[in-house]
């Protein structure tokens, strides 16, 4: 909790420093917002042309687009800073962290906070809300529990996929690439129901990656829907497992290199 | 404890492996070691100046001693703590400097670095007025405290960074490089700064430089590492008794002349009249050396000049 407030007074410090630069401010968060609705835009054409994808309608798939997109505004905005740790490293302002009695990876993230992000979550929230009223969903206090925990829980996995794939600099230097490609590629994965992707990338979305459970297993049992991979229903409730065991592995990889931090120059 | 040395290693080593060319497409791993077995112990209280060529390993044994680097091998304590296990709490006990790196916010007042760094490092509030006071008055920041510090010039800056460093009230400073690019006057600004927190609050204090005028102000103890080696770990005095052999008499002459002839001595250097002679003390002694000039020539004025750390420490690299 007092890392809490150390990390409310660093947000606060850096939110300071960017409002000195106004317009590149509104300028970056025009432009995120017209990426969101770029993505939203792909799918609405393609619903202009097909009644359903997968066998999922429009409102369905805007219900898996508000669930997947919604966490990974929310992790975006919180914790992808993580990936300057490779241009931190090679600068070798990585050590300035290390020197603090907080942990680094929130000293990081607190200092590389950018408010302009909002946009992302913005934008998919809106989609969200309108999913909920739309989609066909059986409404129980299980489903508005389910809705709550998924959530938070996919903030969770994207944000451990983030901590995981920046984690890689620490070896290799460079990973930023590497680190989009599970990210930003994660979240447009999960945008889509994963019945229109081949067996093995099911395999590898629901058992390595597990974007999965942020939003497709979720939604399929939101809606009444058969899971894929012949799984039961109530893998939905899996997800806030998987996220407790994907922040945990986060933090080991995490821990693992910092201890192999190797501190370039002098 | 309070005997115990504040800094304790032994046999300390890092070696990194690093990917060579080996073809034009094939890369080899190979182990390059930085720090080579180091046993090091430094009282509390105590000022060390930390001096090598680039890449001797200064910095890399810094980064252990505060945890950013692991050891490869050996053992650190540092004011009782394991420094790679304990960094988190070691950070409320040491103070760090990089000359070349800032750890104040660069778009905000310097005023606003120190108060964020107070909840990083969770000072009472009543502390970190009285300490801002304290460092502001003794640094000459006062005026400075509402600028960015993107507006500040280096030595400015550097001051900023010293108090930043300080104002949890560290037992321990480390300073990689603290001068570095400072003119002669913040140089010795914060010089005299450091010389007064050490006498007032028995801050140790552990400097790596390339200018060997900070050690010859600041300390007292000198260690001299190259190939990731400690190749010297003596007083200044030590070094300078030991090495410092050669004193140089410097003569003005009634008149423009030859070179002297001196039993003992060769003159080095000839200027008009002005005459530069190189002698061993242990050959000869000053008295000595100028009644066998005066023998020869007048002499209107003279000085002795004793070797500069900066000619023992080149000598000691040329070794």
């Amino acid at each position: 909790m007092a890392s809490l407030g150390v990390w409310r007074h660093l947000v606060g410090a850096r939110i300071r420093a960017d409002w000195q630069y106004r317009t590149s401010f509104f300028l970056f968060l025009l432009s995120q917002t017209a990426v969101a609705c770029m993505d939203l835009a792909v799918v609405a054409s393609i619903f202009s042309q097909v009644d359903s994808l997968a066998g999922w309608s429009g409102a369905e798939v805007a219900l898996l687009f508000g669930l997947s997109g919604v966490p990974f505004g929310l992790a975006d905005l919180t914790i992808s800073q993580v990936e300057s740790a490779s241009r931190h490293i090679k600068a070798g302002t990585f050590d300035l962290f290390l020197l603090r009695p907080v942990p680094a990876l929130l000293h990081l993230s607190a200092s590389e906070f950018a408010l302009r992000r909002a946009g992302r979550v913005l934008q998919p929230a809106v989609v969200l809300v309108i999913a909920l009223v739309v989609a066909p969903i059986d409404w129980s206090v299980e489903t508005v529990a389910l809705l709550l925990v998924t959530l938070v829980s996919g903030t969770l996995i994207f944000g451990s996929v983030w901590v995981v794939t920046s984690s890689i600099a620490f070896w290799t230097v460079e990973s930023q690439e590497v680190a989009n490609a599970f990210t930003y590629g994660g979240s447009l994965a999960t945008s889509y129901p994963i019945d229109l992707f081949a067996t093995w990338m099911r395999r590898l979305l629901t058992f390595l990656v597990p974007l999965a459970f942020v939003a497709y297993f979720p939604a399929a049992r939101m809606l009444g829907r058969d899971q894929p991979l012949g799984l039961p229903s109530s893998v939905a409730w899996a997800t806030p497992f998987v996220a407790i065991a994907s922040v945990l592995a986060a933090r080991a990889v995490w821990a693992l290199a910092v201890r192999h931090h190797r501190s370039t120059g002098s | 404890m309070a005997d115990e040395p504040i800094i304790d290693v032994a046999g300390l080593a890092k070696t990194f492996s690093v990917l060579r060319k080996a073809g034009r497409v094939r890369r080899r791993r190979e182990d390059v070691v930085a720090v080579a077995g180091i046993d090091l112990q430094i009282e509390r209280g105590a000022m060390v100046g930390y001096i090598g060529p680039n890449g001797a390993g200064k910095s890399t044994t810094i980064k252990m001693l505060t945890g950013i680097l692991v050891p490869s091998s050996g053992r650190v304590r540092v004011d009782g703590l394991e420094p790679s296990r304990d960094r988190a709490e070691l950070a409320k006990r040491i103070g760090v400097v990089f000359g070349q790196r800032s750890q104040l916010w660069w778009d905000l007042p310097l005023r606003d670095s120190f108060d964020l760094l107070r909840h990083v490092y969770r000072v009472p509030a009543a502390r970190h007025a009285a300490n801002l006071a304290r460092y502001a008055e003794g640094l000459d920041l006062g005026p400075l405290l509402d600028v960015p510090v993107r507006q500040l010039s280096l030595g400015q800056r550097m001051r900023g960074e010293l108090t930043a460093a300080l104002l949890h009230d560290p037992p321990i400073l480390l300073l990689d490089e603290p001068t570095i690019g400072l003119d002669v006057v913040s140089k010795e600004a914060v010089r005299e700064f450091l010389v007064g927190l050490n006498e007032e609050q028995g801050t140790t204090v552990l400097l790596t430089t390339h200018d060997l005028t900070d050690v010859e102000r600041l300390c007292e103890r000198l260690l001299i590492i190259d190939h990731g080696t400690l190749i010297e770990d003596s007083t200044v005095a030590g070094i300078t008794a030991r090495y410092g052999t050669e004193r140089t008499l410097v003569v003005d002459l009634a008149e423009p002349g030859p070179p002297l002839q001196v039993n003992g001595a060769r003159v080095t250097r000839v200027e008009g009249p002005r005459q530069w002679l190189r002698f061993r003390r242990d050959d000869v002694s000053a008295a000595e050396l100028l009644t066998r000039v005066t023998a020869q020539v007048d002499v209107r004025d003279l000085s002795v000049e004793e070797p500069d750390i900066e000619t023992i420490v080149r000598a000691i690299y040329a070794r």
